[in-house]
């Protein structure tokens, strides 16, 4: 495909303008199943997809996946599942979210099944085989291809390669969104009577461990592609956002910063110290043990290592070569590349266990509880978007089974609101200022031809978290006065932001993704400072307040960015519990 | 980590530019298939399976693995048949389920 250049001037730029009934933002996992169930709800709504990428492998299922971490099998309960989820947030999530999606959590998963994706089943029988508590395995490689097969099929509009840089509003109302074309250059302008926004978490806020300068600088757990964007949306236009400092600092295979659940759930492999020691057996017993919270299973290796013990493995000496062979495969489907990062090392298993380590952290609502304050229909508070998947706050633990039923949940949402709303009303100054703010590093290369490139800003950015904001480096600890200079350094790159030069689309599309993470950095910043505890060790560690103070933090911390003051104003909502008991055992 | 692309084996047809979740992949003036940033690469893998001729593989970045250890997909209708040969040469063969029907 020829590729457009940067336009010279303001009026030079193309523009595409489409009136839609419903738009999806990101055809992801979350946002092709919300575009299908709208089909489905009415086929004679117009419904179309904005991706950055090509729907057939874009976001988390680009590389396919292993399993589905969360199905709820004929003798469990929707309440057994909000006890189980519950205890491994440390007895913080919105029960009313995560009630209403594990209503709809088999339907996704069983569809994708009847659209041909494989799923393992027990050999006696006719239930799927389960890997853990409520895992499923698949063989998911092709998924996102299958999916993508299906919205199409349903009759929905997708425009790939366009990127989402703010939503149209008309007054305090979303009526759509804007982009620019990666490819063809052009200002997308797409006007629609509701808006869900379905753009996946945040990568790339921390600097990984593996940042070599060169050729390890992707080399990330999460879609180094999804950089947080509609976080950003939301927070330019004043949307509640909660739990941002819940963050997804996980332990993933060292080097490599990939998944690990393949090996530890898949193939019951304990994790190892550099003594031998079983490490939640020993050290962590305290704290649970093999039953420990998710959180703490996340943080022992990386406090192993801190006390002098690592490095730290999973042990897959006891495994049989039918059991490493069956391992392998099940990568194959998920992250390939790490059998050939495997057979770099000419690693045998049997005699090598597998090394692990702390990702970089992530801001991820479909693993941690982050992101855009919603009521159980998946409406955001501003009017007219609706939020799903990585994107949507509020229900931990969702993962892709969980992510594509809040798709179906925000579809049916946006298309009873739809019914009761007409277009609204495009405000030309918006477009003009956007116009400006979207293609300003092109001109700048033009006419000044000195600045700042995307990635010197998104290594200092990097940099800047990962030593002042709990990074790895850090083993994810932090104080209040190291939070206070990485704000301060935020607020001078955000200043900086007019300096930023593009010298082709693609690197005006880094450009926007340095200047979308600045907005979602400023903001967890905020709520990491807000939160004056250490409730989830290793999610957030506040080295100046180590214990938990429920007394004061048993809530949910939520922010909204101030656009008329430019200032990030910061609240707590109370936690309702809905189902009884013990919050923090399942 | 990067794919290496084989120049006479690239046919120019474009699929990997296609899908690349990253928007790395493109064609030179040549109609031959580059990666425009080594580093920003994901190791997705989507480009090298949508290629048919075989002419992309991914490499895993020196700081991390050595050299040089093989990983081949071979798309069919059903499945894919990966081959993995390992820095001492050793072969491993994988048949992957992709489609139920
Ligand atoms: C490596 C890996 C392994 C995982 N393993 C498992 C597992 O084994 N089991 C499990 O259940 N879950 C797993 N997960 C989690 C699960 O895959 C995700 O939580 C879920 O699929 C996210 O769905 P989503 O729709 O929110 O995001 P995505 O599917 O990532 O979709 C986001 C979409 O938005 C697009 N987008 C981003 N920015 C823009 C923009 N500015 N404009 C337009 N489009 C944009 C992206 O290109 C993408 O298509 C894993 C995730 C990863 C990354
Ligand atoms: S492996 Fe994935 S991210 Fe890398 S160039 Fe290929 S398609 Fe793009
Ligand atoms: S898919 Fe293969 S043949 Fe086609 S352009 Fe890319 S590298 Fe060349």
């Amino acid at each position: 495909m020829p590729r457009a250049s940067l336009p010279n001037a303001v009026n030079e730029i193309e523009e595409v303008r489409i009136d839609t009934d419903i738009l999806i933002i990101g055809a992801g996992n979350a946002g092709c199943f919300a575009a299908i169930e709208a089909k489905r709800q009415n086929p004679d709504l117009r419904v179309t997809l904005m991706e950055k990428a090509h729907i057939d492998r874009s976001g988390c299922l680009a590389g396919g996946m292993d399993a589905i971490n969360t199905y709820i099998k004929k003798d469990r309960t929707i309440e057994d599942f909000v006890r189980w989820s519950r205890a491994q947030a440390g007895g913080l999530l919105r029960e009313d979210l995560t009630i209403s999606m594990a209503e709809v959590l088999n339907k996704p998963i069983e569809e994708w099944e009847e659209w041909g994706m494989p799923i393992k089943y027990e050999e006696d029988g006719e239930e799927y085989k389960t890997r853990g508590k409520w895992d499923i395995t698949i063989s998911g490689s092709e998924m996102k291809v299958i999916l993508a097969e299906k919205t199409r099929e349903y009759g929905c509009e997708v425009i790939n390669r366009v990127v989402a840089t703010n939503y149209l509003m008309d007054g305090e109302k979303v009526i759509g969104a804007i982009g620019f074309g990666v490819r063809d250059g052009k200002m997308y302008i797409i006007r629609a009577k509701a808006t869900i926004i379905a753009t996946g978490g945040a990568a790339g806020l921390y600097k990984p461990y593996q940042n070599d300068g060169n050729d390890s600088h992707h080399q990330l757990w999460y879609a180094p592609f999804n950089v947080g964007t509609g976080f950003a949306l939301g927070i330019r236009q004043g949307a509640e956002m909660t739990t941002f400092e819940m963050r997804w600092c996980a332990t993933r295979t060292k080097d490599f910063n990939g998944p690990i659940d393949t090996i530890s759930v898949g193939y019951k492999t304990p994790m190892i110290n550099c003594k031998g020691e079983q490490i939640l057996k020993t050290h962590y017993a305290h704290l649970g043990g093999d039953a420990a919270p998710r959180f703490i299973r996340a943080n022992a290796p990386m406090d192993e290592w801190r006390e002098g013990r690592g490095p730290c493995y999973v042990d897959t000496t006891h495994m049989t070569p039918e059991q490493i062979y069956d391992m392998k495969y099940d990568y194959l489907n998920e992250r390939p590349s790490y059998v050939l990062f495997l057979a770099s090392r000419a690693q045998d298993l049997q005699k090598d266990p597998i090394e692990i380590y702390g990702s970089d952290p992530y801001i991820v609502g479909g693993h941690t509880a982050s992101g855009y304050w919603v009521d159980v229909k998946r409406s955001t508070t501003l009017p007219g978007l609706y939020a799903c998947g990585d994107v949507a706050g509020g229900t931990p633990n969702k993962f892709v089974g969980g992510c594509a039923a809040e798709g179906l949940l925000s579809a049916k949402a946006a298309v009873e609101y739809v019914a009761a709303t007409e277009l609204g009303s495009i405000n030309e100054e918006q477009i003009a200022q956007e116009k400006e703010r979207v293609y300003a590093p092109g001109f700048r290369q033009l006419v000044v031809g000195d600045g700042v490139t995307p990635r010197e800003m998104e290594e200092r950015l990097q940099r800047l978290m990962d030593e002042y904001a709990g990074g790895v480096h850090q083993f994810f600890r932090m104080n209040k006065e190291g939070l206070q200079y990485a704000l301060r350094h935020l607020k001078i790159m955000k200043d900086q932001v007019k300096y930023l030069i593009a010298s082709d689309l693609h690197e005006l599309m880094e450009a926007h993704e340095i200047i979308d993470r600045l907005d979602v950095a400023e903001v967890l910043i905020h709520h990491l400072m807000y939160r004056e505890e250490t409730r989830w060790p290793g999610w957030q560690t506040r080295a100046d307040f180590p214990e938990k103070n429920d007394q004061k933090f048993d809530c949910f911390v939520n922010s909204r960015y101030n656009p008329a003051t430019g200032e990030v104003e910061m609240f707590t909502r109370p936690y309702e519990q809905i189902i009884p008991g013990d919050r923090l055992k399942a | 980590m990067p794919p290496v692309v084989y120049q006479e084996k690239c046919r120019g047809c474009g699929k990997c530019e296609e899908v690349c979740p990253g928007d790395l992949m493109e064609l030179n003036e040549d109609k031959k298939a580059f990666c425009r940033s080594r580093r920003d690469c994901w190791d997705c893998m989507a480009c090298v399976k949508a290629c048919q001729y075989d002419a992309l593989e991914t490499r895993i970045p020196y700081q991390l693995g050595y050299y040089p250890a093989r990983l081949i997909p071979k798309m069919k209708e059903k499945e894919i048949e990966w081959t993995c040969i390992d820095i001492n040469g050793k072969v491993d063969k994988f048949l992957v389920k992709t489609y139920n029907k």
